[in-house]
């Protein structure tokens, strides 16, 4: 088992007010430094990384568009063997990770770095619904669909009509995010949030109002993966992974086979639990890409969390928040932590840390087992890591 | 007066769609083998692969699957209209389409709601099929 793929270091780019990067910044210096936050937590340097994995938005159209290599040259990687750029939208370091695992296990690389960066806030450049009406996209575009946030609207509101979840469902997720992102410094958002001031605010797209969309900030973040044998040698424990999974359904709204079922996501999960040797009912804590309230509802009853037409009751009270009985984004989320775009990687940062013990005040007790779920898309894609502190 | 809109990149296997509401008719995809119909994505319509596509006619009947009142527009284009109506029907024939909902009553909007398909020539160019409550 000593080839067995375990992460060993993370970090998550420091902002300054509401989620604005740091004056100088720009979108590769924000991943050089998570990067090398996330080695020196290991014991390592750039000089270790022999495989990149990169996603994001920048940097397009043009060298974007080939940017495992762009940060090859401008981090330094010498002649890295493993490379990954495969972008299926905010899951992809998700998937990124289950790649990483398989690439170390089977020696293809020692030591991965995944990375993602963005100043999507301070560059104003979060222009989604000026996408081209291409392909599937030929009719929700010219229809004035605001995307995202419109496609999940209708999958909330198809949820609500099968499952009979409400408003007040996808408000008690946003407080309860909220309340764990008060115990977050890093958090972009912190004031205490009620449920009432949720269901107060401005509407988006019905049922989704301000509250239920996740933020715009600027942001970044790097986990670092080798061997369970390398890490022996290094600083921190290892956190093993012990399952991955990932899978793809539509790209339009209009082709999600089951609007009010996020199928993807029990895909790519049961794979997960099956590699891993675990059931929902062993795990501790769920971090689930919380790019709207209603993801969130569909992503805990897609992972079998609780069963279809269950998560209402699941989130009912505060269940999830600081507190409660099951722990759910305990960062603070997409919706009050920080959100530049493409939000999967910080499911992994959290999660190790809570594996850790390195989560402060918002440490959760007793965390020795972990889902991790990104979503891309418009409910498009999905991945899935299970992590533990132990092997097997 | 110019259509500022955002407009369909149409491409050779959309034209007939588009063509076809010039002409006054909502055109869906059939296949030829297992008789299901679709439009543009075969996830919907399981079994449909192959190469034996026919476009047919839609009668332009069917039912909201799903919808969102639109309260925040989707670009300056669509500014002056909000509070509007984006939904997503699911034909007879059985493929589904997204386009607007057009009504007076926006309350009344609901899942499972019978709807039929009207012509809108937004341009010389360009008629995009839509709904509205089925009368």
């Amino acid at each position: 088992m000593s080839r067995s793929p375990v992460i060993v270091g993370v970090a998550d780019a420091p902002t300054r007010e509401r989620g604005r990067a740091l004056p100088g910044a720009t979108v590769l210096s924000i991943q050089r430094d998570a990067a090398g936050e996330a080695l020196s937590q290991a014991g390592l340097t750039m000089r270790d990384v022999d495989g990149l994995a990169v996603a994001g938005m920048w940097g397009m159209p043009g060298p974007g568009a080939m940017q495992p290599v762009l940060l090859t040259e401008y981090l330094g990687l010498e002649w890295p063997r493993y490379l990954d750029g495969t972008n299926v939208g905010g899951a992809a370091f998700v998937l990124h990770a289950g790649r990483a695992a398989e690439a170390i296990r089977s020696g293809q690389a020692e030591t991965v770095l995944i990375v993602y960066g963005s100043l999507q806030k301070s560059q104003a450049a979060r222009a989604l619904g000026g996408r081209p009406a291409m392909f599937s996209n030929q009719w929700d575009i010219p229809a004035g669909l605001p995307l995202p946030v419109g496609a999940y609207a209708m999958a909330a509101q198809r949820h609500a009509h099968v499952y009979g979840s409400t408003r007040e469902t996808l408000a008690e997720i946003a407080a309860a995010t909220r309340a764990w992102a008060a115990l977050n410094p890093a958090a972009a958002f912190r004031e205490p949030m009620t449920v009432d001031d949720v269901l107060g605010a401005r509407m988006i797209a019905s049922p989704l109002g301000r509250y239920d969309c996740c933020l715009v900030t600027d942001g970044g973040g790097a986990v670092v993966m080798t061997t369970e044998e390398r890490a022996r040698d290094l600083r921190t424990p290892p956190v093993h992974v012990l399952g991955h999974g990932a899978s793809a359904s539509h790209a339009s709204i209009a082709h999600m086979p089951d609007m009010a079922k996020l199928e993807v996501a029990e895909q790519s999960s049961r794979r997960a639990y099956a590699m891993a040797g675990r059931c929902p009912a062993e795990i501790d804590l769920a971090m689930l890409y919380d790019s709207f309230t209603i993801t969130v509802l569909m992503t805990l009853e897609a992972l079998g969390l609780c069963g279809y037409g269950e998560g209402k009751e699941f989130v009912r009270g505060g269940r999830t928040a600081p507190g409660g009985a099951f722990p759910v984004n305990t960062n603070g989320g997409g919706l009050s932590y920080c959100h530049p775009g493409m939000y999967g990687l910080f499911t992994i940062i959290e999660a190790c840390r809570q594996l850790w013990g390195l989560a402060g005040e918002r440490q959760v007790e007793g965390v020795r087992t972990a889902i991790c779920h990104g979503t891309g898309g418009v409910l498009s894609s999905g991945a899935t890591l299970i992590l533990s502190t132990e092997n097997g | 007066m110019t259509y500022d809109k955002p407009v369909p990149a149409i491409d050779a296997e959309s034209e007939p769609y588009w063509t076809g509401a010039r002409e006054g008719r909502l055109m869906i995809q059939r296949c030829g083998r297992t008789g299901r119909c679709f439009l543009y994505s075969r996830r919907l319509a399981p079994g449909v692969d192959g190469t034996d596509i026919r476009w047919i006619e839609a009668k332009g009947t069917g039912v909201v699957y799903s919808f969102t009142v639109c309260h925040a527009p989707a670009g300056p284009a669509f500014r002056d209209e909000t509070p509007y109506v984006v939904a997503c029907v699911e034909l007879d024939e059985g493929a589904r389409i997204v386009s607007n909902l057009m009504t007076d009553d926006i309350e009344a909007v609901h899942i499972g709601q019978r709807v039929e398909a009207f012509f809108d020539r937004v341009s010389e160019d360009l008629t995009i099929p839509k709904f509205r409550p089925a009368g």
